[in-house]
């Protein structure tokens, strides 16, 4: 008996789990992530000061206690209604953002301040400054490390299946609990779904580096 | 002494398009701009000269605000200039800035550096921008080279393309810090072509430069910068021929002798 036909299906979900999880938390940390690395080299220090505090806070949490503080502190916070899947979303999310923020402050030192000046000096505002000048210069230095760190969000949501959300990770416990399969069969299997979702990520970034440096 | 008067004359306070006030400002301890007074009347061409870290560039970095000061006012065209923000921004549309490193945006064409500012500033179409910027590249000598990055030109190029930049957003005044300093000297002579032809279309222009020839024939006015102070101001011949004070004979005679 194959385990992966046998459970094609259960496979299959876990997969596609994984994929909407690590696609829409990638998504929410690279939002997030740009907005404090805004707000990190803003004139405001406000805005500074909380982007400081936002990196500092969720770079060094562990992973498995924003979990933890999201599935049970905001529901007895009183945010009710939002199922474990989004709230896994969540706490991924902010997770990988203080770190996509960390890469994207490290490309936005890369760029000479002359290009800042001389937006700044033909009127432009802060924001136009960062988002036509600054940023896009600043994306060829940070698409690389910004790749590793969706590789590693792809990995860390396996963290999720001990919170009550279909992936890859809870996919591996039910069929290890399933007796009479092979377990090492079963880890290759839940190995290749991974390599799958980690390697087209590379691809794209991969991809991505190119285009940027033709452009030019 | 009726160097001052003359000086004076040709800048009547009537029609001053920047005016600074007692201006000071520290880098720590260092105290670049000292009691800085300056008028720049509309139309008029000021040449600044004076030894490295004298705070030429620093004066001209304030009158833009992209430096901040410590004290004292500064105005263009009437009004003060803002603290920061929109307003801000607004007021520097109006003050164009040509650097020494040029300092083109890397990853957009040349059309796209002169066209940008109309756009995203002065909310132009794209159709105009596009049409005002070719004929400011044509007018500097670069329109052949639209389509290419930055990169790709020679520093006189690219110190042409960011003079385009700059007039694109139709400045009132232009501060230019050293323009040509950083080009090879076969390329200096492109640049300060346009910037001549700048002056004598009327515009109002601030220029840091040790381009004798250029202070002389397109230049009002020369204001002669030591140790974060205005020691001097004169015409141009009275100011190479027969400087008054000492700190300018002893920098002239450098500069001459080399
Ligand atoms: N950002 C800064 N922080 C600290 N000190 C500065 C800064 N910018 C300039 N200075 C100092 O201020 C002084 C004046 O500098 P400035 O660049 O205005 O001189 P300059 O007259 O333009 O000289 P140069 O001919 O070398 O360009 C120098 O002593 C310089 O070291
Ligand atoms: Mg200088």
């Amino acid at each position: 008996m194959n385990v992966l036909s046998d459970n094609f299906a259960m496979f299959r979900e876990g997969f596609i789990g994984t994929v909407e999880l690590t696609v829409l938390s990638a998504l929410l940390a690279l939002v997030l992530g740009t907005l404090v690395a805004a707000f990190r080299v803003s004139p405001v220090p406000a805005l500074r000061a909380f982007g400081t505090a936002w990196v500092t806070l969720l770079r060094n949490t562990p992973l498995v206690l924003l979990f933890l503080a999201v599935t049970l502190g905001l529901p007895a916070l009183g945010l009710k209604g939002w199922d474990s899947f989004w709230l896994a979303v969540l706490a991924l999310g902010c997770y990988t953002s203080a770190f996509i923020c960390e890469a994207l402050r490290s490309g936005i030192n890369t760029v000479p301040v002359g290009q800042a000046e001389a937006a700044r000096s033909i009127g432009m505002t802060f924001g136009q400054t960062l988002v036509q000048i600054v940023l896009p210069q600043a994306a060829r230095t940070s698409i690389p490390p910004i790749g590793s760190l969706l590789i590693a969000l792809a990995k860390n949501t396996a963290i999720a299946s001990g919170f009550n959300v279909t992936e890859l990770g809870s996919v591996q416990k039910t069929l290890n609990a399933a007796s009479g399969y092979n377990i090492y069969v079963i880890f290759l299997w839940i190995a290749i779904c991974y390599i799958i979702i980690t390697f087209t990520i590379s691809g794209l970034f991969r991809l991505l580096e190119n285009r940027l440096a033709v452009a030019r | 002494m009726n160097e001052i008067s003359v000086t004076k004359d040709v800048a009547p306070a009537a029609d001053a398009l920047v005016v600074l006030d007692k201006v000071n400002k520290h880098f720590g301890a260092l105290h670049v701009l000292q009691d800085i007074d300056l008028t720049i009347a509309r139309g008029e061409v000021v040449v600044v000269i004076g030894p490295s870290g004298s705070g030429k560039s620093t004066l001209c970095r304030t009158i833009n605000r992209l430096e901040t000061t410590d004290s004292g006012s500064i105005t263009i065209d009437g009004k003060p200039l803002p603290q920061e923000g929109r307003e801000l921004a607004r007021l520097r549309a109006d003050v164009g800035m040509v650097f020494q490193s040029f300092n083109l945006f890397a990853h957009k064409t040349v059309l796209e550096n002169v066209t940008l500012g109309q756009v995203k500033v002065r909310r132009k179409d794209r159709k105009a921008a596009e049409a005002t910027a070719r004929s400011l590249l044509d007018r500097v000598g670069v329109g052949a080279q639209a389509e290419k990055y930055p990169a790709q030109l020679s520093g006189g190029q690219q110190q042409r393309v960011a003079i385009a930049r700059a007039l694109a957003m139709d400045p009132k005044v232009m501060l230019f810090d050293e323009p040509t300093s950083a080009l090879d000297p076969e390329m200096i002579n492109e640049v300060l072509e346009v910037m001549q032809q700048l002056a004598r279309d009327g515009m109002t222009m601030v220029v840091v430069t040790h381009e004798m020839g250029f202070a002389r024939s397109a230049a009002n006015r020369v204001v002669f910068m030591a140790d974060g102070r205005i020691v001097e101001e004169a015409r141009p011949d009275q100011f190479f021929s027969n400087p008054r004070s000492d700190r300018a004979k002893d920098f002239l005679s450098k500069i001459l002798h080399h």
